[in-house]
């Protein structure tokens, strides 16, 4: 009887814990990554697959290096943009990994290509700068580097693909003029120092009429050698 | 052989004893240097002296002001571009009176009007800290400021108004607890510089402090202090207020802004009885207030509208996590009934979350915090002022209404 009694105790009062810790947790905002990072949402989409807006990029499935290293370069101020700047001041490390990991680890559908505002010429002029490069100029291809099928290697070269125009030839311009730049030595601002406005257009224009290719995961690290250094991605 | 034994033996006492005195003196003065980097963090010194990207305390840092911009100074041991050559004398000197070592003055954006107030012990801490960091040759760089203000003495005239020289007297009448908190929040918590309105001097009288005002520069709201209406403590627990300050979240409200930084960089550092002792301060300091006046600038129609239509604006995007009676889900989704930073008489902060979002601080207790959606881009000026109305008003709250102007002024309110 007393066993009995004892036992029915312990179930009531482990019933209770149960209760007590259910109240807690329905009054908390749920325990993920995705509630943490809502603050995102409204400019790059629910999963990181971009919103209406054309400057706003997509993050989801970029390699999480990239992701870290552009939070690191907002947070510190070294890439400009003061909304983004004012978001992550006072956030330390880890948790600048973490959103970085989450966003490289969504896999919403890359969106249809939007048909292209410039001349097939323009176009061709892209697609050859991207895929070629142009030696005389000391341009190397895009695929060079961000891979065959433009979809980045691990863990710090972003994909090109599922981004707008505008936002492409916006990124070049500011690698153009300095005003956007990155961890010694600075491969992406000796490229597009070489590029022309022309070149920009048309590079941007090409890249956003991409398909999504098969896989558009990042390849992983060390997958191609890279033309010459770049301080995103350490050997 | 007996004899040379003990000499030896004495030999060894004696190396062991000069050994451990070597060793407590060091300790001692390792003990110094914690208490002093401590203190730093008090006093948040990185906040100005560390530049983004910048090495530790080698300044460089722009700060901007209504005068022009100012840039701070590297406090490094550096021989040459540092305080190397500083005596400890030195140091106290300029934190106590605003003046160099050469008997310059110190531009007033260097909070020596608080820092005055440290005691000489706690000043030559920091300064023992700041004598072990690693030194930085950086040339400090020229300040930016208009005519007539890079006249420094102009200055004179602004320590003759504001300034009174003189360490921190505990008041006997109080507990030595509310003393310890005074002392850190007057002191090298240097809080009026922000809570005490600034007036078009660019100065603070006494009988205003801890009253609130905007950020010059900034356009943040620093609530008053003292007025339970604002950020007046008065009706919180010391927890809640503990919470708030070292982990930057709490059941009554979340740190955003430029308290987030102070949360960051200085208070989440603090110990638990210094953390505490500011607390029962903070609520000691918090006057009872009349009720707010309830008078609106906006005719009753267009309140009424911008109520209504703030409504639906609330329901659709802010009642998913701040709950369709304004609960929240504290600490992490701040209530916004009764939260008295939602419903005081300047509605530049409220306006300013809705456009912005933000963060809370990372912090030890919180390291991981959830962030408010930033909304410029997806409601209007009109939404923006309806959603505020109505967050100011619903649910008991006691705010008033704003209008599309004030949402759209605050548009272009600098981020950081």
């Amino acid at each position: 009887m007393f066993a009995r009694t004892a036992a029915s105790v312990a179930v009531i009062i482990t019933l209770a814990a149960i209760d007590g810790a259910a109240a807690q947790t329905a009054n908390q905002p749920p325990d993920t990554m995705a509630a943490r990072v809502e603050a995102c949402t409204p400019c790059h989409g629910n999963k990181g697959e971009g919103t209406s807006d054309v400057y706003f990029p997509r993050l989801a499935g970029k390699p999480a290096g990239y992701l870290y290293n552009q939070l690191l370069a907002f947070r510190s101020g070294r890439r400009k943009y003061p909304p983004m700047n004012y978001l992550l001041e006072f956030l330390p490390d880890p948790y600048l990994e973490a959103m970085a990991e989450y966003f490289a680890g969504e896999h919403p559908p890359l969106p249809q290509p939007a048909p292209s505002e410039v001349s097939k010429e323009v176009l061709a002029q892209g697609e050859l700068l991207a895929t070629s490069g142009d030696a005389s100029r000391s341009i190397p291809a895009c695929v060079s580097c961000h891979g065959p099928a433009l979809a980045g290697m691990q863990p710090g070269i972003p994909g090109l693909l599922g981004l707008r125009a505008a936002y492409i030839s916006a990124q070049l311009g500011a690698w153009r003029y300095g005003t956007r730049t990155a961890k010694s030595p600075d491969c992406m601002q000796l490229v597009a120092g070489h590029l022309t406005e022309a070149d920009v257009t048309a590079v941007a224009a090409w890249l956003a009429t991409r398909p999504a290719p098969a896989n558009p995961a990042p390849v992983p690290k060390g997958t191609y050698a890279l033309p010459f250094g770049c301080g995103s991605q350490p050997n | 052989m007996g004899s040379k034994l003990s000499i030896a033996f004495l030999a060894l006492v004696v190396l062991t004893t000069a050994a451990q005195a070597q060793d407590k003196a060091q300790g001692k003065n390792s003990d110094i240097i914690a208490r002093g980097e401590y203190l730093a963090r008090a006093g948040d010194c990185t906040a100005c002296h560390t530049a983004p990207e910048g090495r530790l305390f080698a300044g460089g840092r722009a700060m901007p002001t209504p005068f022009g911009t100012l840039y701070t100074s590297n406090i490094t041991p550096d021989t040459d571009t540092g305080i190397g050559k500083w005596s400890a004398d030195d140091f106290y000197k300029t934190m106590h009176s605003g003046r160099f070592p050469d008997g310059g003055l110190i531009y007033p954006a260097m909070p020596f009007a608080s820092y005055t107030k440290v005691t000489r012990a706690d000043s030559d801490a920091i300064y023992a800290y700041l004598r072990a960091i690693a030194p930085v040759s950086q040339k400090n760089k020229p300040h930016e400021l208009r005519f007539p203000y890079d006249n420094r003495q102009l200055i004179l005239g602004w320590r003759t108004l504001f300034f009174s020289e003189g360490e921190f007297k505990p008041d006997p009448k109080k507990s030595a607890e509310w003393n310890r908190g005074a002392y850190l929040v007057e002191g090298l918590g240097h809080c009026g510089m922000c809570h005490s309105p600034i007036n078009a001097l660019g100065g603070t009288s006494q009988s205003d402090a801890f009253k609130g005002g905007l950020i010059p520069m900034q356009n943040w709201y620093a609530p008053s202090l003292t007025s339970n209406r604002e950020a007046g403590l008065g009706d919180w627990s010391i927890k809640d207020i503990t919470d708030l300050l070292q982990t930057g979240v709490s059941m009554r409200g979340v740190v955003y802004g430029p308290m987030a930084e102070v949360v960051h960089n200085s208070l989440q550092y603090l110990n638990d009885e210094d953390t505490r002792a500011m607390a029962v301060y903070l609520k000691g300091i918090a006057e009872p207030s009349p009720p707010p006046p309830a008078s609106s600038t906006l005719p009753t129609t267009e309140s009424s509208l911008l109520i209504s239509l703030g409504k639906t604006v609330y329901d659709k995007h802010c009642a998913s996590c701040h709950g369709t009676q304004g609960e929240g889900k504290p600490p992490h989704w701040p209530p916004l009934a009764n939260n008295q930073s939602i419903e005081m008489q300047s509605a530049v902060n409220p306006i300013r979350m809705v456009l912005n979002g933000g963060y809370p601080p990372g912090t030890k207790g919180n390291p991981m915090p959830y962030g408010m959606p930033p909304f410029a881009g997806l409601l209007s000026d009109n939404e923006i002022a309806a959603v505020v109305s109505y967050i100011r008003t619903a649910w008991g709250n006691r705010g008033t209404p704003v209008s599309a102007r004030e949402a759209n002024e605050l548009r272009s309110a600098p981020l950081n």
